[in-house]
């Protein structure tokens, strides 16, 4: 019974979107695989619901090019884009049941009514909403009013999936439900998707690859893992994850490894990025589990005053300050001995990762 | 210091409105059962008169019909208007605000002279039409229902935009995208989802245009004339000129009743659409 239509490709290219004099969207290009999931993350404002907003047909853009497939859809006014999209807010016909709501694009798109019936059946079975038919969306909670305006979506059968912030509103179980949901029914369904968010914890567990947006522009465009280990920017580096920033120096540059000598008393070498020159200021950003304590000094390892330290989860999360006055944080798994006081020297874990960024003064 | 409750406190004005509202609207009823015009001999003749007379439910059914085709013209003009103005860019929307109170702050007398200019033989209409070549002979607007209709729908439209605009643009505009993106033409989304949205201010102003334009005395006998009778001319008539106190009663309360009967239904109406809205 269910054909599951062939993915499609979706790509933007070189986007660009004015309010007024105002850029909302700057040269966002993104090349979308058949069947992907693409979260958009970045801070409020930053242009992600403009970008959907062009895609879904809503919004013209000032230059750049949208195609599904590989044709521009430029051209087409939003009823013929066949792309279905869910609002941050659902955006649920009030007047119209949960029935009608679902039934609307079908009926639209001259559905005969013995299949419409059918789908909705189908659909609202999928969201689990099978006993609501009749209940106006006000009669709803948050969570199932969002299953319905999934169900909405997708009982037309788009080929193309974009949702804007559609867990922002639930409670953090339903949230995960939902997410779990959502990626079944996109696989199952075989849709490409863009889901726009600024959890980045959301990001990481449901997309393929993330696109970090910030002020318009795509700053990195890569796998979830990509981008936690290897942020390309400063701006990804700290809004992906929590980090440690420390100021260094480059002593040494030899076949794209440099020598770093931190501010806070140690040196090591790590891969250096293409504009880098000796004796230039620099920033290390390390993530905090690749930190390490020690009560040993050496040539890797710098003097610092530590803080408190608190128990998360099955981690210990420790605060310390270099003697440049840095602030670091440090995670280590929670040993069943506990810590000796005398550790006062960190060090780069074993598998640590450091990255370097140019310091702009 | 005792508190005094709260209806109390509503008191002086509940008196001041029985006084202003309530006293007249009861002699009104009690003067209707008098017989003559010097209201000495109590009785139901004037009811009678009136009610016997065919000549009464012509001029009931012309007052309720010009209410119910101004209605219809404001809505005609006043919907696509509203739409308009939803569409428009904020400093468009304000110019347009404007416009649309404008006519409030002007005298219904100014309003209605105005009307004249434009509606006579020699008027703004006749003139353009008959440069256009579209007619030879200036037409009759002036003392017809037509000019009647044309003239209260200007005057009585800032009653029909703002309700309309302002329950309008409480919508969720993603409602429309959200009708786009599921492949309805601008005309089912138009017909399925704003107007069914829009029932309330709809309702609101159909029951204010109502209510002012089969009540409109002085455009109703300065563009209409003495030859077009409705209730409110026929209530003057028999106040002012042939002082019959009585009979003018009777034709008031029998205004009074048929424009509430008509505006309560059509608030009941509102009602049964009003719930969607702040859903
Ligand atoms: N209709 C509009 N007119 C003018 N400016 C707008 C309009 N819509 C959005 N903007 C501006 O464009 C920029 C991008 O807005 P957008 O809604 O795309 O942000 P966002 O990334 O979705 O933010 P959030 O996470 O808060 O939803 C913002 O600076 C916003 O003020
Ligand atoms: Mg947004």
């Amino acid at each position: 019974m269910q054909s599951t239509p062939a993915a499609r490709t979706l790509d933007v290219e070189d986007l660009t979107v004015r309010y007024g004099a105002a850029l909302a969207v700057d040269g966002v290009t993104l090349a979308i695989e058949p069947g992907e999931v693409v979260a958009l993350l970045g801070p409020s404002g930053c242009g992600k619901t403009t970008l959907l907003r062009v895609i879904a047909g809503f919004v013209r853009q000032a230059s750049g090019r949208v195609r599904v497939d590989g044709a521009t859809i430029d051209h087409l006014p939003a009823n013929q884009r066949n792309i279905g999209i869910v609002f941050q807010n659902y955006a649920l016909f009030p007047h119209m049941t949960v029935a009608e709501n679902v039934a609307y694009g079908l009926r639209a798109r001259g559905v005969r009514s013995s299949e419409v019936q059918a789908r909705i059946s189908r659909f609202l079975d999928i969201v689990q909403l099978a006993g609501f038919r009749e209940r106006l969306p006000r009669q709803l909670s948050g969570g199932q009013q969002q299953r319905v305006a999934l169900a909405r979506a997708l009982a037309v059968e788009p080929s193309i999936l974009l949702l804007d912030e559609p867990f922002a509103a639930l409670d953090r179980n339903l949230r995960l439900d939902m997410q779990i949901e959502v990626k079944r029914l996109q696989r199952t369904l075989g849709l490409t998707t863009i889901l726009v968010t600024h959890d980045q914890d959301e990001a990481m567990s449901v997309a393929d690859r993330i696109a970090v947006m910030n002020k318009g522009k795509v700053e990195q465009f890569d796998t979830p893992v990509a981008i936690y280990d290897r942020p390309q920017t400063l701006f990804v580096n700290g809004f992906i994850g929590t980090t440690n920033l420390m100021n260094g120096k480059v002593a040494a540059l030899h076949d794209g490894t440099a020598t770093v000598v931190l501010d806070a008393g140690a040196s090591f070498s790590l891969s250096a990025p293409a504009k880098i020159s000796v004796g230039a200021s620099v920033l290390i950003s390390v993530r905090p589990e690749q930190l390490a304590l020690s009560s040993v000094p050496g040539p890797g390892a710098w003097k610092i005053q530590p803080g408190l330290s608190l128990p998360l989860g099955a981690q210990l999360v420790h605060e310390a300050r270099t003697v440049d006055g840095a602030s670091l944080k440090i995670v280590e798994p929670r040993r069943a001995s506990p810590a000796d006081t005398a550790r006062v020297y960190c060090t780069l874990a074993a598998d640590a990762r450091p990255t370097l960024f140019p310091r702009s003064t | 210091m005792i508190k005094p409750a709260e209806w109390q406190l509503a008191l002086p004005l509940a008196l001041a409105f029985a006084s202003i509202f309530l006293a007249p609207l009861l002699m009104l009823v009690g003067v209707s059962f008098f017989n003559d015009d010097k209201i000495s001999q109590p009785g139901l003749a004037q009811w009678a008169k009136f009610l016997g007379d065919p000549f009464s439910y012509k001029v009931i059914a012309d007052t309720l019909l010009l209410g119910v085709k101004t209605v219809c013209a404001t809505i005609v003009v006043g919907y696509p208007l509203a739409l308009v103005y939803l569409d428009a860019p904020p400093r468009l929307q304000k110019v347009m605000i404007f416009v649309i109170v404008m006519p409030l702050l002007l005298s219904v007398v100014v309003r209605t002279f105005a009307w004249i200019v434009v509606l006579g033989r020699e008027g703004v209409i006749n003139q353009l039409l008959i440069s256009l070549g579209i007619i030879s002979e200036p037409l009759r607007l002036l003392q017809t229902e037509l000019g009647l209709v044309i003239s209260l729908t200007q005057i009585e439209m800032p009653l029909m935009l703002l309700p309309l605009i302002s329950v309008m643009s409480r919508l969720d505009p993603n409602l429309r995208d959200a009708s786009a993106a599921l492949g309805a033409s601008r005309w089912r989304t138009l017909f399925t989802v704003i107007v069914p949205l829009s029932m309330p201010g709809l309702v609101a102003g159909c029951l204010l245009v109502f209510a002012s334009s089969t009540t409109a005395f002085i455009s109703q006998t300065v563009i209409g004339g003495v030859r077009l009778i409705y209730l409110p001319l026929l209530i003057w008539q028999q106040s002012l000129v042939v002082f019959n106190w009585p009979f003018a009663a009777v034709v008031s309360i029998t205004l009074l009743i048929s424009v509430l009967t008509v505006v309560s239904a059509l608030s009941w109406l509102g009602r049964r659409s009003g719930g969607y809205v702040h859903g």
